[in-house]
């Protein structure tokens, strides 16, 4: 009797575990299937998208549950954190971890991915005139990028600290990063318009004729000097950045450390080398790396300020012309590994970090 | 004698700050301004001049005798003046002279007069966003059909993008928060210490590989496809942030709610989702805005089919094809901005937050 109980709920459980994933992927696919084949309005298929998005994936995880649960509590409490980790990990599985290697992988092959070329690819990106351009430019990027962000956003930080304006500084500032790359793309195309032998409308020239020099087409002349005018653009999105995080950073800096610096007379450049930096160089650092990484991926200015003309190209502008438009999946993915391989370094710190901080 | 140095010093710091945060501000608000301004205008005169400026006026008009030689001096009131000064423009006691029109020998006396921009239209929006055809005045009188740039369809395209591109990660990330920070299983510390590394992973190299995938099952052009792309790009680092914050929550709660029979379900969502809000809102908003300001990953997967496009796509092509239409690229970058914009105004600490939080993303 018992014997046959115990049987008929191994059955049950099979029979659950068969159908709680199965009838989840049937029920997804005919939802993606109608989706794409139905004609609806834009406004009916945003709000249906959005319902489907946000109440399937509840569903998922509320089907998943109750599947575990009617397993005995020792296997609930087994099965129950691959439920929770489940869809993350074969995400990133999937879309991530995978990717990269195929990656890695296809770094080795030709063109078409048919025949294995060894390192050519690599060679080719130190060689092919494009492809040293795009680097040399992105290490433009990362070095004045960087600098000018840091820089600025440190001085902003302990300028706003000591103004009577703090908030609605640090706002305007900080506005900037709200905004994407291709709004402030057309902002800045438009500063740096140029109109031959006409009114200039851009802004940059009308200030350049208004002191009596000449209009220039900005992003075109005088390369490579023209990057400079492009990097402008992202000094101008992430000094806010850099404030924000320093103007915290300095905040928390003990008033009592540097009265004690103003009683010994040390003047506010002294106290600057002496207390403030060593005291935030923890924050510099992250900030540092941060906007180093944020700039090795630089991709959108280019796309929209010049498209890569005019020795503007970057690696990642570099990666999507490779990839789309001369079909070459062999130095497309050596590009990628290149940024991959800058990366790593901040990969590590960031890895020592957690463990430093106790990890779990 | 300290003191007046004190109040000099915060003197020059607030103008040095006043200064930069001007600089700051003008891009933005050029846009802004140029935004409204009839078409014709815009091409003719810089935005600047909606402040009061002084410009040169015509007050009166001199007609010379028709058959004055222009190649030789020719007097004005008693003046003698050459061609080209009178082309470019000469100045007399405050006064400028100039062609109005040469062949009829008509010059125009200006003077310095207090002037602004006062035309503005809201024409420019309802061409972007509407897809019908408008007709424009160009700056030399002639009329331009043009088409419509449909920005309505792409708001919403954006929308269905960017909502389910937001709760699906945090959905997904916050269960896997919560596994890793209150449950105990094989390899949780292994993969957690590979969500790290992926956290500044630059997304290009997983690009090739998904859209090969992509392809072959029809993904490609989708919103269920550049869903899925943006969850797994944003998962790392919002599956971190969350654990930071859910790691944090007091232990005995945990154990009281288990002692009353709760399963892990009901606690997460009965107990940690309301108690993370805070940091919900604060990671949601910079998923949100990420996938809304997002231009490389809907360009390879959403692809130019324009009945699923996105904003950021849409300007990047009216840029490419009307470069010069600064009437509609103006209008068009300020409908994209608008949404951003007031996340951020109205939710300016929770975006602070979630940028410091979601700085490191890749």
């Amino acid at each position: 009797m018992e014997l046959q109980t115990k049987k008929g709920n191994a059955l049950r459980l099979l029979l659950v575990t068969l159908l709680v994933p199965a009838l989840n992927i049937a029920i997804h696919w005919l939802i993606f299937m109608f989706f794409r084949d139905s004609g609806l309005p834009p406004v009916a298929n945003a709000v249906l998208a959005v319902l489907w998005g946000a109440l399937g994936i509840y569903s998922i995880y509320w089907s998943f549950n109750w599947m575990v649960e009617q397993y005995p509590d020792q296997w609930q409490r087994r099965l129950l954190p691959f439920v929770f980790i489940g869809p993350a990990v074969l995400l990133l599985g999937w879309l991530l971890v995978l990717p990269t290697i195929r990656t890695f992988w296809l770094s080795f092959f030709d063109a078409s991915s048919v025949d294995f070329v060894g390192l050519s690819n690599y060679a080719a990106v130190f060689t092919d005139r494009l492809l040293v351009t795009a680097l040399r430019n992105n290490l433009l990027w990362v070095a004045f990028g960087t600098v000018a962000c840091v820089s600025l956003g440190l001085l902003i930080a302990i300028l706003a600290d000591r103004s009577s304006f703090e908030k609605l500084a640090k706002g305007i500032i900080f506005m900037p990063m709200a905004i994407s790359f291709v709004a402030a793309g057309v902002i800045w195309k438009f500063i740096y318009y140029y109109q031959p032998e006409q009114q200039q409308i851009g802004l940059l020239n009308a200030i350049v004729v208004a002191f009596g020099g000449e209009p220039q087409a900005w992003l075109s002349m005088i390369q490579p000097w023209n990057n400079l005018f492009l990097i402008v653009i992202l000094i101008w999105m992430q000094t806010g950045f850099a404030m924000v995080i320093f103007s915290a950073a300095i905040k928390s800096i003990p008033e009592d450390m540097l009265e004690a610096a103003r009683m010994d007379g040390a003047g506010e450049f002294r106290i600057f080398f002496s207390i403030m930096i060593p005291y935030i160089s923890g924050t510099l650092l992250s900030v540092t790396t941060t906007i180093i990484v944020f700039t090795l991926k630089i991709f959108d200015v280019v796309m929209i300020m010049t498209g890569g003309q005019y020795n503007t190209e970057v690696v990642a502008t570099q990666f999507y012309r490779q990839l789309f438009m001369y079909q070459n999946a062999g130095y497309g993915s050596t590009l990628a590994i290149v940024l991959l391989i800058a990366v790593i370094p901040v990969i590590i710190i960031n890895l020592r970090q957690f463990r430093k901080e106790g990890g779990f | 004698m300290k003191r007046k140095g004190v109040r000099k010093s915060k003197w020059l710091v607030n103008t040095v700050l006043a200064i930069i945060c001007v600089i700051w501000a003008v891009p933005t608000f050029g846009l802004l301004v140029s935004s409204f301004r009839p078409a014709a205008d815009i091409l003719s005169t810089g935005w600047w001049n909606i402040f009061p400026h002084k410009e040169w006026t015509t007050v009166a008009q001199i007609e010379l005798p028709r058959d004055t030689d222009l190649r030789g001096p020719i007097s004005v009131e008693g003046m003698t003046y050459s061609d080209v000064q009178l082309r470019e423009g000469v100045e007399r006691d405050g006064q400028l002279l100039v062609w109005e029109n040469r062949r009829q020998r008509l010059i125009n006396v200006q003077e310095k007069e207090w002037a602004w921009i006062s035309s503005f239209t809201t024409q420019n929006y309802e061409t972007v966003l509407g897809g019908k055809q408008y007709k424009i005045t160009m700056p030399d009188g002639s009329v331009k059909t043009e088409q419509g740039s449909g920005m309505s369809q792409s708001f919403w395209n954006t929308i269905a993008v960017t909502i389910p591109a937001t709760v699906i990660p945090i959905f997904i990330a916050s269960f896997a928060a919560y596994a890793f920070a209150w449950l105990r299983f094989p390899g949780r510390r292994t993969l957690f210490v590979v969500i790290i590394a992926l956290l500044v992973v630059p997304l290009q190299v997983a690009l090739i590989p998904i859209l090969r995938d992509y392809t072959s099952l029809g993904l490609n052009g989708t919103y269920f496809g550049i869903w899925l792309a943006h969850t797994a790009f944003g998962l790392p680092l919002i599956t971190y942030f969350m654990y930071t914050s859910i790691s944090q929550l007091p232990k005995d709660i945990f154990e009281s709610a288990f002692m009353d029979g709760a399963t892990n379900f009901t606690i997460f969502s009965r107990l940690i989702l309301p108690l993370s809000v805070p940091a919900l809102a604060s990671i949601s908003i910079f998923q949100f805005l990420w996938v809304w300001n997002d231009y490389l990953v809907s360009l390879i997967f959403l692809g130019s089919q324009p009945e699923v496009q996105v904003m950021s796509m849409k300007i990047a092509n009216l840029v490419g094809s009307r470069g010069n239409d600064w009437q509609l690229l103006t209008a068009a970058a300020f409908v994209s901005m608008l949404m951003p914009l007031t996340v951020f105004f109205a939710l300016q600490r929770y975006f602070v937050r979630g940028m410091l939080g979601g700085s490191v993303k890749g």
